[in-house]
């Protein structure tokens, strides 16, 4: 009598069609679930799904919609990135990007004049440094005090959102804005360029793929990068090498807290114009699901932004033509988190079959 | 000046400091159980929302209001089983399974409420718990009132620290339960299965979080909406550390938090506009951080916190 066993067997490295397809089929598995969970509640398939993907992809408007909505995502997904690479859970993207919009409309509300080419880097600066200010205070209480940075970070996302609320009511209110809580709109010079006429889509996005492609380089071709990694990988023994464990937590910090605050400073330079507390619809939280969905690569964060991105556009248009409630991108957001998860187990094992002897 | 101390001898204010702990006192107990066992549950948050709506949903479809308590702790158990198929039985990132069971009751719940009511504004109210008013509670001076003025979840919240203090520290399942979050290896060498109880601490533990929830719905409020919860998942992980993971405490660090929380609101009428009222909002969540600053340096995190089993490797 045999009995047959699941046994999991740690895998040395996985191979480059196994780094690809897992992610690939994730996402693929999670927006399946979704649309199982959709046919469930009675909403029409035959119509919901070519909706989603023309949506998201079925013309020059659509496509440039998808790629504006991903800059964001590339930024918050790139800010967890590099903090999760290092093992520092920043979950404060969303405040950190609050952060950044706010010092972007203070810089380029009119405070200063200067020409485009000054204003709009000093504009995208002020956003990165308010961005890793914030996330500067609970990499420094877990370094010195050994406070736990998730809570910390999790608890000052709505710390900062009620301090935007507060500015946007009082000091940096509009006040040609009618009493409406939004910030007095930026100056044009402070403005990023679009990239395609009649279209939102901005030069943000040129931002966010160079962010990506530094990072990458950082990573992988740098001392720091290599630092980062291996206080990710193993504390202790990066310590016994050398490396000061809470310096590197430090800088990896303000990287990954600049990277969030130029998500907002992006937004409002690039798409809004001016502050508003609904400017993020969670694309904090949404980036790390953009990190985990890239396997914490750089390069690869590129794509999974423009599919979280993909899902959110098709989605919206969906919802407006369907009675579907455009949550159901939350849903596929969060199942592809999941299905990730789960996935990255088939990465570092080996899942085999055992026939042993009862 | 003489009015902020007086607040402290109304009664109506001890009856909102309580009112405000309850929901915490059942995340904070989850919460401990989960961690004594060795797992760091990020999924209250979202736990918190799926109680928060399943119990008002099932009361508003006709159900009983305790069956929608009965619903809630169910759908929470559910989802703390599903964390710990996860970090438990497949021994993946706690950090990053809690935060996609956030994700995804989150999604779920907001994302079913709009399937239930497509287009409603003003979401259908249920008549929630009522004050039990105890007889014998009114010779007490301000506290008679105060309790009085409780519902039975309340009641039920209190009752839970004191069964959890006991199976903790007084039985065989507690002293199991602390030693799994310690040191598994010892556990499994007791013949017991650290698998087993890991789950049954996620499940227990994942009930009495998604019970906070069903407290905002079912006995403080009488409705469900959007952002209801409000970082009060988060506000649980702090105090949870700042309770050093013993019951007694959590019930005080709830209360402490509660009466403070009520404390502001009071001071914000009396301040007027002077100060902004977000500052006072901020207070709750600032608060958090410093307890947790405060807890830190003496913080005796259980040793196996987040440490995944594997049997036979060490």
């Amino acid at each position: 009598m045999t009995t047959l066993r699941l046994r999991m067997e740690p895998r040395p490295s996985p191979s480059a069609l196994l780094m690809l397809g897992v992610p690939v089929l994730s996402a693929l598995a999670a927006l399946l679930l979704a649309l199982v969970i959709l046919t469930v509640t009675g909403a029409p398939l035959g119509q919901a799904v070519p909706l989603l993907v023309s949506g998201a992809a079925g013309s020059l408007f659509a496509v440039t919609e998808t790629l504006t909505r991903a800059t964001p995502l590339i930024f918050t997904g790139l800010a967890a990135a590099v903090a999760f690479r290092a093992r520092l859970w920043n979950i404060g993207g969303e405040g950190q990007l609050y952060a950044g919009a706010l010092a972007a409309v203070a810089v380029g509300g009119g405070a200063i004049s200067a020409p485009p080419y000054l204003l709009v880097p000093l504009v995208m600066l002020a956003g990165a440094a308010a961005g890793a200010l914030l996330l500067l205070g609970p990499v420094l209480l877990k370094t010195r005090l050994a406070v736990d940075e998730v809570v910390t970070t999790l608890l000052l996302n709505f710390v900062m959102l009620l301090f935007v609320q507060m500015m946007l009511e009082g000091p940096m209110q509009d006040p040609m804005g009618m009493g409406w809580p939004q910030s007095a709109p930026m100056v044009d010079e402070a403005a990023l360029p679009k990239l395609v006429a009649q279209m939102r889509l901005h030069a943000g996005l040129i931002l966010a793929l160079a962010a990506a492609a530094l990072v990458h380089v950082l990573i992988r071709r740098t001392a720091l990068g290599l630092e980062m990694r291996a206080v990710g990988g193993n504390a202790a023994a990066a310590r016994f090498a050398g490396i000061s464990v809470p310096g590197t937590l430090i800088i990896t910090g303000l990287f990954s807290g600049a990277l969030a605050g130029l998500a907002g400073a992006s937004e409002v330079a690039g798409l809004k114009g001016y502050l508003t507390t609904d400017l993020s619809p969670g694309f904090g939280y949404a980036g790390i699901v953009v990190a985990m969905l890239a396997q914490l690569n750089a390069l690869a964060v590129v794509p999974a932004a423009i599919f979280i991105a993909a899902v959110f556009v098709g989605a919206d248009s969906m919802s407006r033509t369907l009675a579907i409630s455009n949550y159901f991108a939350d849903l596929v957001v969060a199942l592809a988190l999941m299905c990730t998860l789960a996935g990255s187990l088939f990465l570092r094992y080996r899942l085999r079959l055992m026939r042993t002897p009862a | 000046m003489m009015e902020a101390l007086e607040i402290i001898g109304q009664a109506s204010f001890w009856a909102a400091a309580i009112r405000i702990a309850a929901p915490l006192i059942f995340g904070v107990l989850g919460a401990l159980i989960c961690e004594r066992a060795g797992v760091l549950n990020l999924g209250i948050e979202g736990i918190f929302v799926a109680g928060a709506m399943t119990g008002w949903l099932t009361v508003s479809m006709g159900g009983d209001l305790w069956l929608g308590v009965a619903v809630a702790a169910l759908v929470g158990a559910a989802l703390g089983l599903l964390h710990g198929v996860f970090t438990v039985i497949l021994g993946l990132s706690q950090h990053v399974t809690g935060l996609s069971i956030t994700l995804l009751a989150t999604s779920t719940a907001y994302f079913g409420y709009r399937v239930a009511f497509p287009s409603v504004t003003t979401p259908p109210v249920i008549e929630p718990f009522a004050p039990l008013n105890p007889a014998w509670l009114s010779a007490i001076p301000i506290l008679g009132p105060a309790l009085g003025q409780q519902t039975a979840l309340v009641w039920l919240a209190f009752l839970c620290v004191a069964v959890t203090a006991f199976v903790l520290s007084r039985t065989p399942l507690g002293l199991a339960l602390r030693a799994v979050g310690d040191n598994p290896a010892a556990v499994e060498a007791q013949g017991l299965s650290v698998t087993g109880l890991r789950m049954g601490a996620l499940a227990a533990g994942s009930a009495l979080m998604a019970l906070g929830g069903a407290f905002l719905t079912l006995s403080a409020f009488n409705s469900f909406f959007f952002g209801m919860i409000n970082g009060r998942g988060w506000v649980c992980i702090a105090l949870t550390v700042f309770a050093s993971w013993q019951p007694g405490k959590a019930l005080l660090g709830a209360l402490l938090f509660g009466a403070f929380d009520a404390y502001q609101v009071r001071l914000q009428t009396l301040a007027g506009s002077v100060v902004p009222t977000q500052i006072f909002l901020m207070l709750p969540y600032l608060l958090s951080i410093l307890a947790l600053v405060l807890a830190a340096r003496r913080a005796d995190y259980p040793r196996a916190l987040m440490k995944p089993y594997i049997k036979g490797e060490r």
